[in-house]
């Protein structure tokens, strides 16, 4: 047989061309995933994400796998905005999706050491801890807009799954949030996301929680209950 | 950790020496016997008249025989030995030689020479396939091996070069020679290039609309043209989601197979080996992602029907790998269980057999002491793909004992284990909320043996775990009992199974019309 060259490039990515044309970095990754030419594109982008309070795990998985294939040309500051990203859009796996990719050796440096305690913290539901340690990594928090309000929002998130009502007390504890502060937060979500505060039985507020079929389980849908198009339709040459 | 064997073992029996060359001294590439010379005439006949029929049976039954009669311990003849009797087809002689490092891989250590040029063979093929004019209809089967093959022996590649330890100077040289081979972007881009120059997704999305026929053919064209290029865009996408696997990034492995319904039959339930790789994947990719009960419902699918058919699968040179995988799976699933104990999920076949292998052991994971996680820690090493580290070791300091396989392997443990570590108070909750109906919080803290502020991080922590969250960004419930709380009480919530009263009519129904029938049949004089 005519034997080839021995190495044969692989098929360059596609569309290779179009890139010129103004696309966005997610576009780019959807037509691009393998493609190392667009790894500093991907990194501005993390940094675009923290700077506008916008979020892709897909672009950031992608410049972890590339980071993965070219360890040499890892940053780890663009490594630690990613994760601290992931921990914000708990209660998605993303942290731990982020860490499979991240090689051991890197994961022991001090500040990413830091981030899986603190992701620990909230994966166990343990938020007093993790305000704690919040407050003594400022430095590595406070880079990235938003953090707070989004583990916040985690809790909020967790707590309704939860409670029906849930006691003032525990509320504050996991926001982080006391006096005036709390009351306005509570006044914010009595007026957008239907909160109701209630007088508890002689110690403090109880606060209501919206409904959902979480921690209101007769709202469930049983979805058991109806039947599937496919098996209705085997009956169709039947009722004909 | 002692069950995870760094090599992967291989479907049939595999030489433990690794440097010696492959070629028996009694082999001679040039002699081509008669049985062999028949069959390559008679191969690419039947490929030339699309006889898929008889392709297949050549493929499966005559490959397979020949090899066992005359290629125990050798490769078969060289291509070039074949060629003139084939006309010197190049796309022929490029299948014959995928077929030679098949069988090389399976039955002999390839030199790292033969992994470069195998590699080049499968740049050339698929080259052909993605840019010429390729007029073939292959077997299902064998473009699924083709796949199959490609991702393994990129993996086996990542395996062999992690071992530096034992590297002569010469192989190094080589490896940096030809550093482009088994590169990851190049395997990756190959699947990625196949999957979007066949337009597969497009085809079932079009499929979904009535507006083209796929899966109804099994991927086979009957209208005259080829089927090698769509088929093998589909199982690219199953090659992809494996390849994210072994790399450990599950999210972005399901988003390949996504375009593939796995609810329902398709292409790729149509070879046991590619159904089999899909769910193993998907069900791993699952477990990972925390999502249980997903794994646990296509692990118990897939369980029972390898249950159902194996004995047809007897003669077939994947039974081995079959039932391997079929152990792999009962594995994972004792896991998912153990973390998520949805038993009515599971169908009474699977689950005796579950009991039969794993009942004492999963008996043992629910007390989450030391001994349980070592549990937790052999049946993962034990069913784990063969997680791969993508980039070349340093060949500067080759004589570092440096184990890169190891290091992708012990990471991927080592996250699941602590995820395992977070969800061991849950299963003291489990108990608790099994035996009531409500409960103040002080009563169970004061059962559970922690104050009252810990058990509400339990509760939390309970909640978030069986709490996943779907592609969509949905939350989906896996919990196997559920409670909610009103200020300092806990409520279980009633999980009775609910009814099917749908599928009783329907079943009914049916039962009723064949009575009528039967009625209709018999005639009153």
């Amino acid at each position: 047989m005519g034997r080839e060259a021995p190495q044969q490039t692989p098929p360059s990515p596609q569309h290779q061309q179009q890139q010129q044309v103004s696309f966005t970095v997610e576009q780019l990754v959807a037509v691009n995933p393998y493609n190392p030419d667009i790894l500093p594109d991907l990194e501005s982008y993390v940094n675009e994400q923290v700077s506008s309070q916008t979020y892709s795990l897909d672009a950031n998985l992608c410049l972890l796998r590339l980071y993965q294939f070219e360890p040499e040309r890892m940053s780890t500051q663009i490594v630690a905005r990613i994760l601290v990203k992931a921990l914000m859009a708990m209660p998605a796996p993303d942290f731990s999706l982020c860490l499979f990719l991240i090689p051991e050796r890197v994961q022991m440096e001090e500040q990413f050491k830091t981030l899986i305690v603190l992701s620990h913290y909230l994966e166990t539901g343990r938020f007093s801890q993790f305000w704690d340690e919040a407050s003594k990594n400022r430095h590595i928090l406070e880079a990235v807009p938003g953090f707070e309000q989004a583990v916040q929002a985690y809790a909020v998130h967790v707590l309704s799954l939860t409670y029906q009502k849930v006691p003032r007390s525990v509320l504050a504890e996991a926001i982080n949030l006391e006096g005036i502060s709390l009351d306005k937060f509570l006044e914010h979500h009595v007026a957008n996301s239907g909160w109701v505060l209630e007088k508890g039985h002689g110690k403090g507020q109880l606060i209501v929680l919206p409904r959902n079929e979480f921690n209101h389980p007769e709202l469930k849908k049983s979805t058991d209950d109806g039947i599937p198009l496919d098996h209705v339709a085997r009956i169709f040459p039947i009722l004909g | 950790m002692a069950a995870y064997d760094y090599d992967e073992p291989s479907a049939t029996h595999r030489p433990a020496s690794s440097d010696a060359p492959s070629q028996e001294p009694g082999y001679d590439p040039n002699h081509v016997p008669d049985s062999v010379k028949s069959f390559v005439v008679h191969l690419y006949r039947h490929i030339r008249e699309k006889n898929v029929y008889e392709i297949h049976q050549m493929y499966e039954t005559s490959f397979q025989g020949i090899s066992e009669r005359l290629f125990k311990d050798t490769p078969w003849p060289s291509v070039d030995a074949v060629a003139h009797h084939v006309d010197n087809d190049h796309v022929f002689c490029l299948l014959y030689r995928e077929m030679w490092f098949r069988h090389l891989y399976a039955r002999l250590q390839p030199t790292l020479k033969q992994r470069i040029d195998s590699w080049d063979n499968y740049c050339s093929l698929f080259q052909v396939v993605l840019h010429g004019v390729v007029n073939m209809q292959l077997p299902n089967q064998w473009l699924w091996d083709m796949v199959d093959e490609f991702v393994y022996q990129f993996q086996s590649f990542c395996q062999y070069r992690a071992k530096m330890k034992n590297k002569t100077e010469q192989e190094i040289a080589l490896l940096r020679q030809f550093d482009q081979a088994w590169n990851v972007y190049g395997v990756l881009n190959f699947l990625q290039a196949l999957v979007e120059k066949s337009a597969i997704i497009q085809i079932l999305e079009h499929e979904k609309e009535g507006l083209e026929q796929f899966t109804a053919t099994d991927g086979y064209d009957y209208s005259g043209g080829s089927n090698v290029l769509k088929v093998l865009g589909y199982f690219s996408m199953v090659g992809l989601l494996r390849v994210h696997c072994l790399l450990g990034d599950y999210h972005t492995g399901l988003k390949c197979l996504q375009p593939i319904d796995i609810t329902q039959q398709g292409v790729y339930t149509s070879v046991i080996g590619s159904h089999i790789t899909t769910i193993y994947h998907y069900g791993f990719a699952n477990l990972m992602l925390r999502r249980y009960v997903e794994a646990i419902r296509e692990f118990n699918k897939i369980l029972l029907y390898i249950y159902k058919t194996k004995q047809y699968h007897q003669k077939s040179p994947q039974y081995e790998q079959i039932l391997k995988k079929n152990e792999q799976m009962y594995a994972l699933l004792a896991i998912s269980l153990s973390l998520c104990p949805q038993v009515k999920l599971v169908e009474e076949t699977v689950n005796s057999q579950l009991r039969e292998k794993y009942g004492e052991k999963m008996i043992r994971m629910q007390r989450y002491d030391d001994e349980a996680f070592a549990i937790y820690d052999e049946l993962f090493s034990y069913a784990c793909p063969k997680f791969i580290t993508p980039s070349a070791p340093s060949f500067e300091e080759p004589l570092v004992n440096y184990n890169q396989i190891c290091d992708a392997y012990r990471l991927q443990l080592k996250l699941f284990l602590y995820e395992v570590k977070q969800q061991q108070l849950l299963s003291g909750v489990r108990t608790f909320l099994k035996v009531y109906s409500s409960i103040s919080l002080g009563n169970l803290a004061k059962y559970m043996e922690v104050d009252e502020s810990k058990l509400r991080t339990i509760l939390l922590t309970y909640k978030h775990k069986t709490h996943a969250v779907d592609t969509d960004g949905k939350t989906i419930s896996n919990a196997d009992v559920d409670f909610y709380m009103n200020d300092d009480w806990v409520y279980v919530v009633d999980s009775k199974p609910p009814k099917r009263y749908g599928d009783y009519f329907l079943r009914q129904i049916v039962k009723l019309e064949g009575a009528i029938n039967d009625l209709d049949r018999i005639k009153l004089d």
